[in-house]
C-alpha cells in the first residue's frame, strides 16, 4: 500500500511537471515554424518535390532514408514475431475455431473483401495528393485479410507468396534509391521529372516508393496477424 | 465555441476510458477501452488538422492493434488475478 | 491547452500501469496508452491557431498551414508502435506457454 501511494505521488508530480513546462515554454497554437527547418519544407516543398501533400513530401522525399530504416524496423519486428512463435502452430488441417462464422459474416466478407483491397490501393496510390499514403493503405489491406480470417475458420495465407511479394517490393525501394545514387550522386534522390503538382502522375519517385511501402506494410502486418493466429491454444 | 465544448467532452471521455482500461480486471474490456482511447485520439488528430495521422491512427491503433491484443488474450487467459 | 492536459494525462496513466500492474498484458496496454499520449503531444506542438491541413491544393497558401514536420514523425511512430506491441505480445504468449501465468512476479526468470 505504501509503495502504491509513493508511486501515485510521483506520477502526479510528473503530470504537473509535464503540463506546466509545456504550458509555460511552448504555448499552444503559437507559430513556431519560422524558427526551424519546417519553414523550408512549407515554402519550398511543392517546388522541390512536386507533391502537394507536404507530409508525404517529408516522409518519402526529404526523409526517405529515415523511412527506409523504419520499414526495416517493421520487417525485423515481423521476423521477430515469427521467430518467437516458432514451432507453436496448429497441426495441418485442423480448424482454428470450433464454431463457424454466421452466414451474414461470410457473405459480407465475400462482398467487402475486394472493396477493402481497392480502398487500400486507392489510399496509397493517391498518397501525394490527398491525406493517406503507404502506411495507412497497408493497414487497410491488412484489415481486409483480418476480416477474411474472422469469416473463415480454415482460411490461411500462403507464406511463401507473401514473403516473395514483400522481398520484391522491398528491393524496389532499395533499387530506386540506388538508381538515384547512380544518376544524380545522392541515395534516394529524385531522378524523375516533378510534373505539375496536383496530377496523379507527378512528384517523381514518390508514387513508386509509396506503392512499394503500401504493399510491404500490408504484407508484413498480415504476416504478423497470421503468425499470432496460428498459435495452438 | 461549439468545437471547444465538443473537444472537452471527448477528452473527458478519453480520460474515463483510459482509467477504466487500466483498472478493470477483465482484459477484454480493457482492450476495448484502449480501442476507444485510440479512436478519440484519432478524432483529436483530425481536429488538430493532421488528417494523415488521423487516418493511420484509426486504421492501425483502433483496428490492427486491437486485433493483436484480442488474439493474445485468446491464446492466454482473460481475467487478471491478484 | 486542453490537448496538453490530455497528452500529459495519457503519459502519466501509462507510466502508472507500467509501474504498478502485475499483469503483463496490462503493462503492454499501458505502453500503448503512453504511445497515444506522446503522439498527441507531438501533434499538438505543431498546431498553429487558425491553420489548415498541410495539403497545398485548391488555393491553400503556404502561410496558413500547420507544421507538417511533427505529423511526418508521428506517422512513422504509429506504425512502429503496433509492431512493437505485436512483438511484446508474442513474447508474452511464449512466456505463458512455459509458466502458465501472466503475473510477472511469478515468472521466476524475470526476477532480479
Amino acid at each position: 500500500m505504501i509503495k502504491k501511494s509513493i508511486a501515485l505521488i510521483l506520477i502526479a508530480i510528473l503530470f504537473v511537471a509535464i503540463f506546466f513546462t509545456l504550458a509555460n515554454d511552448l504555448p499552444f497554437g503559437d507559430n513556431r515554424t519560422t524558427t526551424g527547418v519546417s519553414d523550408k519544407y512549407i515554402y519550398h516543398g511543392v517546388n522541390d518535390t512536386g507533391a502537394s501533400n507536404l507530409v508525404t513530401a517529408i516522409v518519402v522525399n526529404y526523409r526517405g532514408f529515415d523511412t527506409l530504416g523504419e520499414v526495416t524496423v517493421l520487417f525485423v519486428a515481423a521476423t521477430g514475431v515469427g521467430a518467437v512463435l516458432y514451432n507453436m502452430g496448429r497441426p495441418a488441417g485442423k480448424k482454428r475455431k470450433k464454431t463457424e462464422a454466421s452466414l451474414i459474416v461470410r457473405t459480407g466478407s465475400r462482398i467487402l473483401f475486394p472493396m477493402m483491397l481497392l480502398f487500400g490501393a486507392y489510399i496509397f496510390v493517391h498518397g501525394h495528393l490527398t491525406p493517406g499514403g503507404g502506411f495507412q493503405g497497408g493497414a487497410v489491406i491488412a484489415t481486409a485479410f483480418l476480416f477474411k480470417y474472422v469469416s473463415d475458420t480454415r482460411y490461411h495465407i500462403d507464406h511463401n507468396k507473401f514473403t516473395a511479394t514483400e522481398s520484391v517490393v522491398g528491393m524496389t525501394f532499395a533499387l530506386v534509391g540506388i538508381m538515384g545514387l547512380l544518376l544524380t550522386g545522392y541515395f534516394l534522390f529524385n531522378f524523375l521529372p516533378n510534373g505539375s503538382p496536383g496530377e496523379l502522375l507527378s512528384a517523381g519517385i514518390i508514387p513508386i516508393i509509396y506503392v512499394a511501402i503500401g504493399i510491404k506494410v500490408g504484407a508484413e502486418l498480415t504476416g504478423i496477424l497470421d503468425n499470432m493466429m496460428e498459435v495452438e491454444q | 465555441m461549439i468545437l471547444t465544448i465538443a473537444v472537452a467532452i471527448l477528452i473527458l471521455m478519453m480520460m474515463v476510458f483510459a482509467v477504466y482500461s487500466v483498472e478493470t480486471k477483465d482484459l477484454l474490456y480493457a482492450v476495448v477501452g484502449t480501442m476507444a482511447v485510440s479512436l478519440i485520439v484519432s478524432i483529436l488528430f483530425y481536429v488538430l488538422q493532421a488528417p494523415d495521422v488521423a487516418m493511420a491512427e484509426a486504421a492501425i491503433g483502433a483496428g490492427i492493434s486491437t486485433a493483436v491484443f484480442v488474439i493474445a488474450i485468446k491464446k492466454t487467459e482473460r481475467y487478471e488475478h491478484d | 491547452m486542453i490537448y496538453y492536459m490530455a497528452a500529459a494525462f495519457l503519459i502519466a496513466i501509462g507510466i502508472y500501469a507500467l509501474m504498478l500492474k502485475k499483469n503483463m498484458i496490462k503493462m503492454v496496454i499501458g505502453l500503448s496508452l503512453m504511445d497515444s499520449g506522446v503522439n498527441l503531444l507531438l501533434i499538438s506542438l505543431g498546431y498553429i491557431n487558425g491553420g489548415t491541413a498541410p495539403i497545398l491544393l485548391n488555393g491553400v497558401k503556404p502561410q496558413e498551414v500547420v507544421d507538417p514536420l511533427p505529423q511526418a514523425l508521428v506517422l512513422t511512430n504509429v506504425v512502429i508502435g503496433v509492431s512493437v506491441t505485436a512483438l511484446a505480445l508474442s513474447v508474452i504468449i511464449r512466456v505463458y506457454k512455459h509458466y502458465k501465468t501472466l503475473n510477472s512476479d511469478k515468472v521466476r526468470d524475470m526476477k532480479w
